[in-house]
C-alpha cells in the first residue's frame, strides 16, 4: 500500500496550505470541528475537487489523474449507496465497471460479503437496510475497488453506540489484516482516541499539529488545538506510587489516583468537562476528591467554566452547565468539593 | 386488495346508474342525451360494423408515432442537455421559447408546411410530446445526487459508464412521469388535430357525429377515448414499476 502525501495544498475558501504525510499501511485519524474542512481534504485525495498544490501516492503526483484513476476507497458520511442496485450489484459494481467477468465478480463479491458480515443481505436494496448495515456495505464496495487508499467520512457519526462500536472494531481488524494506508475522518476526540494512530488536527481549513493523540493532548501547539480538544487541565507528576491498575500520583501537591499501565508517569491530564465541582460534599470513597475554592468564573452561553484553587499555586478548570452553576448558588470564593473521574484521566507517559 | 378494487367501482356504477335514470326521465330529448344502456348499444354496433375500430386504429397508430418519436427525441435530447452544460446552454434559450407554443398552434403552420396528410397528427403529436418529455429528462439526470455520481467516479466509472449505470437508471422516474403525462396528452392533441384537419380517426368520427346530431355515437367514442388514455398511463406505469423496482 502506498504512503500519501499533501503539499501545500489549498482549495479556494476552505483549504489552506496543507502538508501531511501518511505512511504506507498507516491508520491516520483527521480530527476536527464541523466546517473544517475534513470532507474537503478527502475529496481533493480521492480527486473529486479542485485544488492547488501536490498530491502524492508512494511519492509520485497523482494531481493529474482524475477521481476515476486514482484507485481510492471512499466511504462517505451518509453511506450514500446506489439506490438503484441491491446490495451485491453495490459492491460488485467497481468490478463491472473495470470489466471483470461475471464468475470473477460473483467471487470477489461473496468474500468481501463475508469479510463485512453482510452475506444475508446480498439480494437486498439500500432503502431496507439499518444505517450500520448500509455502512458496511459502503465498506465492502469501497473495498472491493482493491484501493490504493481508503478514505472514511465520519463513517460512525449515525450510528448508536453500539454499532459504531461494533463497527470500530472491525473497522480496525479490516484496516490492519488487509494493511491499507487509511485515513478516518472525525469530530469526535473520544472516537479519535479509540481508533489509535497518529491524529492531525484540521482547524479552519488549516493542518494545526498532527502527531500521537497523547502528545497532542499533552502538548497543544496552540491555543486553537487546546480549546478543540477540551481545555486539558494538564499536571506534572512529580512521583508516583503504582498500586496494580492504579497508581498514586503526586501532582503539584495533590496526590491523584491515576490508571496505571505499568510505563512511568510524567503527566496527568483531565478534560475540564470531567472535573465536577459540588457546594455539599459527594458520597463515595475520598479518591480523587478534593477542597477547593471558586477563584474565578466565565459565563459561556449555557456553560460555566470555573477556576478552581485546590490548594498551593495548584488551579484547575472546570467546564459545567449553567443551570448546575446556578442551582447551587456557586460564586467567587465560595468553598466547593472536587471530583475526578478515574477514567477520565488521561496519562502521559 | 380485492375490497379496494370494489370501491374503486362503486362510483362508477353509482354514476352511470344516474346517468340511466336522468336519461329515461326524458328531461331532456334522448337524442340530445342517451341513456347509458343505449350508448353501449351504439358502441356495440359500432364495433360490429368496424367503424369505431378503423376510425381508432387509424388514432392510435398516429398517436403511437407521434408518441414515441417524441419520446425518443425527447430523452435523447434531454440526455444530451442533462449531462453536457455546454449542450444545454446551446439549446435551453431556444427551447423555452418553443415549448410555450400549445402543440396545436403549429396545426395552421404545419397545414402549409407538409399539407394534410398522414404526417400531419404524426407532426403535432411530436411536438406535444417532445418538450415536456426533454425537460422531465432534463430534471431527471440533473437531479441525480452528486455524491452518487462522485462515488462511482472514485470505484472506476467513465463518464459513459456513469450515464449508462448510475445516471440514467435514477433519472427514470422522472423521464417516467414525463412519458405518462405526455401518454394521455397526446390522445388529447390527435382528437383535436382529427377534428380540425383530419379526415379519418375518432375525432374525424366525432366531428361527422356532431352534424348528424349522433350523441350516442360522441358519447361512445369518448369512453373509447377515456379507456385509450387510461391505458396508456396504466401501461406506462406498469413499465416503469418494472424498470424502476427498486423504489418500490
Amino acid at each position: 500500500m502506498p504512503s500519501v502525501e499533501l503539499r501545500n495544498v489549498s482549495n479556494d475558501y476552505i483549504l489552506c496550505d496543507v502538508n501531511l504525510r501518511v505512511e504506507d499501511g498507516e491508520f491516520f485519524t483527521l480530527l476536527g470541528p464541523t466546517g473544517s474542512g475534513k470532507t474537503t481534504l478527502l475529496n481533493v485525495i480521492a480527486g473529486l475537487t479542485p485544488y492547488r498544490g501536490t498530491v502524492l501516492f508512494n511519492g509520485k503526483p497523482v494531481d493529474h489523474l482524475p477521481a476515476e484513476l486514482r484507485r481510492v476507497g471512499y466511504v462517505p458520511q451518509n453511506s450514500v449507496l446506489f439506490p438503484h442496485l441491491d446490495v451485491k450489484a453495490n459492491v460488485g459494481y467497481s468490478l463491472k465497471v473495470r470489466g471483470l467477468s461475471r464468475e470473477e465478480v460473483d467471487e470477489k463479491v461473496r468474500e468481501l460479503l463475508k469479510l463485512t458480515g453482510i452475506s444475508h443481505l446480498e439480494s437486498r436494496y439500500p432503502k431496507d437496510l439499518s444505517c450500520g448495515e448500509r455502512q458496511r456495505v459502503a465498506l465492502a464496495r469501497a473495498l472491493a475497488a482493491n484501493p490504493k487508499v481508503l478514505l472514511l467520512d465520519e463513517p460512525l457519526s449515525n450510528l448508536d453506540p453500539k454499532t459504531s462500536y461494533h463497527l470500530r472494531i472491525e473497522l480496525k481488524r479490516l484496516q490492519r489484516s488487509l494493511n491499507l494506508t487509511t485515513i478516518f475522518v472525525t469530530h469526535d476526540l473520544s472516537e479519535a482516541e479509540e481508533m489509535g494512530g497518529r491524529v492531525g488536527i484540521l482547524y479552519k481549513g488549516r493542518l494545526l499539529q498532527s502527531s500521537t493523540l497523547p502528545e497532542i493532548l499533552f502538548s497543544p501547539s496552540c491555543e486553537e488545538v487546546f480549546e478543540f480538544t477540551g481545555r486539558l487541565n494538564i499536571f506534572n507528576c512529580q512521583s508516583y506510587r503504582p498500586l496494580g491498575g492504579v497508581a498514586e500520583v503526586d501532582c503539584d501537591g495533590i496526590l491523584l489516583t491515576v490508571p496505571y499501565e505499568g510505563r512511568p508517569i510524567r503527566k496527568v491530564a483531565v478534560n475540564s468537562k470531567d472535573i465536577f465541582l459540588s457546594a455539599e460534599e459527594i458520597p463515595g470513597p475520598n479518591v480523587n476528591l478534593f477542597r477547593g475554592e471558586i477563584v474565578d468564573y466565565k459565563v459561556n452561553g449555557s456553560t460555566v467554566s470555573v477556576k478552581v484553587r485546590l490548594g498551593g499555586s495548584l488551579e484547575v478548570f472546570s467546564e459545567m452547565p449553567r443551570e448546575a452553576f446556578e442551582g447551587q448558588s456557586l460564586s467567587k470564593g465560595k468553598k466547593v468539593f472536587v471530583k475526578i473521574k478515574l477514567k477520565a484521566i488521561k496519562v502521559s507517559t | 386488495m380485492k375490497a379496494e378494487k370494489i370501491l374503486w367501482v362503486i362510483p362508477i356504477l353509482a354514476f352511470l346508474a344516474i346517468w340511466e335514470a336522468i336519461a329515461r326521465a326524458e328531461f331532456f330529448p334522448q337524442y340530445l342525451f342517451p341513456p347509458f344502456s343505449h350508448v353501449m348499444v351504439t358502441m356495440y354496433m359500432l364495433i360490429g360494423s368496424g367503424i369505431l375500430a378503423e376510425n381508432f386504429v387509424s388514432s392510435l397508430v398516429r398517436v403511437l408515432a407521434g408518441f414515441v418519436l417524441g419520446a425518443i427525441a425527447g430523452i435523447g435530447v434531454g440526455i444530451l442537455m442533462g449531462y453536457n452544460e455546454a449542450v444545454n446552454r446551446a439549446l435551453h434559450p431556444i427551447f423555452s421559447l418553443l415549448m410555450p407554443i400549445p402543440a396545436l398552434g403549429w396545426l395552421p403552420l404545419l397545414m402549409l408546411w407538409i399539407g394534410v396528410g398522414e404526417a400531419l397528427p404524426v407532426t403535432i403529436v411530436f411536438l406535444c410530446s417532445f418538450f415536456p418529455i426533454l425537460y422531465n429528462t432534463v430534471t431527471g439526470i440533473r437531479s441525480v445526487d452528486r455524491e452518487v455520481i462522485n462515488i462511482a467516479r472514485t470505484l472506476g466509472a467513465s463518464k459513459r459508464q456513469l450515464l449508462t449505470t448510475i445516471i440514467l437508471p435514477l433519472a427514470l422516474p422522472n423521464i417516467f412521469t414525463g412519458l405518462r403525462l405526455e401518454a394521455g396528452m397526446a390522445w388529447r392533441v390527435i382528437i383535436a388535430a382529427e377534428m380540425v384537419a383530419i379526415p379519418t380517426g375518432i375525432g374525424a368520427l366525432l366531428i361527422s357525429s356532431e352534424s348528424l346530431l349522433r350523441v350516442d355515437v360522441i358519447m361512445a367514442c369518448l369512453m373509447v377515448l377515456s379507456l385509450a388514455c387510461l391505458c396508456s398511463e396504466k401501461l406506462l406505469l406498469l413499465l416503469e414499476r418494472r424498470l424502476t423496482r427498486w423504489r418500490f
